[in-house]
């Protein structure tokens, strides 16, 4: 499969602080990938990264065959991103800021039309299309994000937090979409819960203070689990390799050699 | 897409959003109504028995003063805030056309403000005959003018994430760039700088150029500083968005 994100060495420094300390990922196509961490771990800032907001402090980025540094406008067209929290203007309806971006996409006219409604229908935003960004419950809001996201159906989508805030039947719906769209794309997604990793990732990473602790399948996580352990299992493992009280010296070691 | 879709992309968005919240109008109306009776009563239009539009002009620097910073304050502090940074500097833009595409729009309101003021230059022009040509240089003036503020305002407002705070710091950096021109100030300093260090200082003021240009004589000086002014401070505000947009 076509390898459409190829991050190496990434790195991120906030003055004196490393918030990504090295991180390659490289992501082919049909692959949904889980990007799962502690707060504060990095996940954010190598996503920013991957999408061109933030400059590495060290690394490439390419995507689709374009590196980012060299030409970041035609890298940009490659990917839809739903950055944390979802911005969008307030003082705009759904549909028109689905509509700014559709012409920031370079979309006119009935293209443009066509792309918004399609966007609207797969994310079940009829009912709000008329309504003021500012105005909508976070769910919404957050579904508005993904809308302008896919809206150009784009071969690499990179989502953070994409369900942080909807309800457990948004959440369903979310996540069969993205299921859908990664059949063909290469997703990241961001979460911190470990049962959305289960249910629409096919590859899990796992990153603390920067760093990669676990790259496998979601089966390979769960098969981390001491066997005596039966509920809860990967949060059992998530604690095990993101925290120093529970096996956290031999993944200190592990990580220093 | 080439580089001037997307600016005009930018512009509409930008243009629009003036007209979402009430705050524009409000100050598009202060500002008209401000421009008529400081014109009329304090410019002494009538009693000066004179018709041209020179008291309109001369309060120009001040109305401005208050009006571009209220256009400008939320050019980049609002995207800061809300985190549309985020998006509009991941969709196909470059930094370059997200300043001249928010530049613009706020200029272009500007000029709508100027345009709306129009109802004077046909009042002078019914009550006497004016000289037109130095009413339309003493406008282009005004124009120019309302664009390096806008430039300045636009360039402080990416510092910061409260359009407050980007309305006081525009209006205080307009208001050194007027007052360093002003003749009290130039005698006082002229006492102890040495000549040339005087004039460097009342050509860098827009008061020097603005008033050149209100005599009715369009020199390529002038509209230079005018635009140079605009340019250097749109060039330093692509450096503070890329420098301040992740904080
Ligand atoms: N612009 C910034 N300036 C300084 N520190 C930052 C900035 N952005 C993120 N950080 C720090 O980098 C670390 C990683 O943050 P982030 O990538 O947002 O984590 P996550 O998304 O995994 O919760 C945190 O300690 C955070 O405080
Ligand atoms: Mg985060």
């Amino acid at each position: 499969m076509k390898e459409l994100i190829v991050a190496r060495g990434l790195r991120k420094s906030f003055g004196s602080f490393e918030a990504v300390r090295g991180i390659d990922l490289i992501v082919p196509a049909g692959q949904v990938l889980g990007f799962l961490g502690p707060n504060g771990a990095g996940k954010s800032t190598t996503m920013r990264m991957l999408t061109g907001f933030l400059e590495p402090t060290e690394g490439t980025v390419t995507l689709n065959g374009i590196q980012l540094a060299d030409d970041p406008i035609a890298a940009k067209r490659t990917f839809g991103y739903l950055p944390e929290g979802a911005p969008a203007y307030g003082d705009m309806r759904v549909e028109e800021f689905l509509n700014f971006v559709a012409r920031s996409r370079g979309y006119t006219g009935a293209e443009a039309r066509a792309r918004v409604d399609r966007s609207i229908e797969r994310l079940h935003l009829e009912p709000y299309r008329r309504q003021l960004v500012e105005t909508l419950s976070k769910g919404y809001k957050r579904r508005t994000g993904l809308a302008q996201a896919i809206l150009h159906d784009p071969p690499i989508l990179v989502l953070d937090e994409p369900t942080d805030g909807l309800d457990p039947n948004q959440k369903h719906e979310v996540r069969e979409l993205i299921r859908r769209l990664g059949d063909d794309r290469a997703v990241v997604l961001s979460t911190h819960i470990l049962e959305e990793v289960e249910a629409v990732c096919t590859r899990a990473v796992i990153i603390s203070e920067g760093r990669v602790v676990f790259d496998g399948t979601p089966k390979a996580l769960d098969a981390k689990a001491a066997a005596n352990v039966t509920s809860n299992r990967l949060d059992h493992v998530f604690r095990m390799l993101t925290t120093s009280d529970i096996g956290g010296a031999s993944r200190t070691k592990a990580a220093s050699q | 897409m080439n580089s001037t879709a997307r600016i005009a992309t930018i512009f509409r968005r930008e243009f629009a959003a003036y007209f979402t919240s009430p705050l524009a109008g409000i100050f598009l109306v202060i500002y008209l109504f401000m421009s008529a009776v400081l014109t009329f009563q304090m410019g002494g239009l009538y009693e000066r028995g004179q018709a041209d539009l020179r008291p309109f002009f001369q309060v120009q620097p001040w109305l401005d003063l208050f009006l571009v910073p209220a256009l400008s304050m939320r050019l980049w502090a609002e995207d800061r805030r809300t985190g549309t940074i985020e998006l509009l500097l991941t969709l196909p833009f470059s930094v370059r056309d997200l300043v001249l595409g928010k530049f613009l729009a706020a200029w272009a309101f500007a000029c709508v403000a100027l345009a709306l003021t129009a109802p004077l230059w046909i009042t002078v022009a019914w009550l006497g005959s004016p000289d037109h040509g130095t009413i339309l240089v003493g406008y282009i003036a005004s124009a120019l003018m309302a664009g390096a503020f806008l430039a300045i305002g636009a360039f402080l407002s990416a510092f910061t994430k409260n359009q407050v705070i980007a309305f006081v710091l525009s209006g205080v950096a307009c208001f050194l760039l007027m007052v360093i021109g002003f003749p009290m100030l130039l005698d006082f300093v002229s006492g102890w700088l040495p000549r040339t260090a005087v004039e460097a200082i009342a050509a860098m003021s827009v008061m020097t150029h603005f008033e050149s240009m209100m005599r009715g004589v369009l020199d390529g000086r002038d509209v230079l500083y005018f635009v140079s002014v605009t340019a250097a401070f749109l060039f330093l505000n692509g450096i503070v968005v890329e420098w301040k947009k992740a904080e």
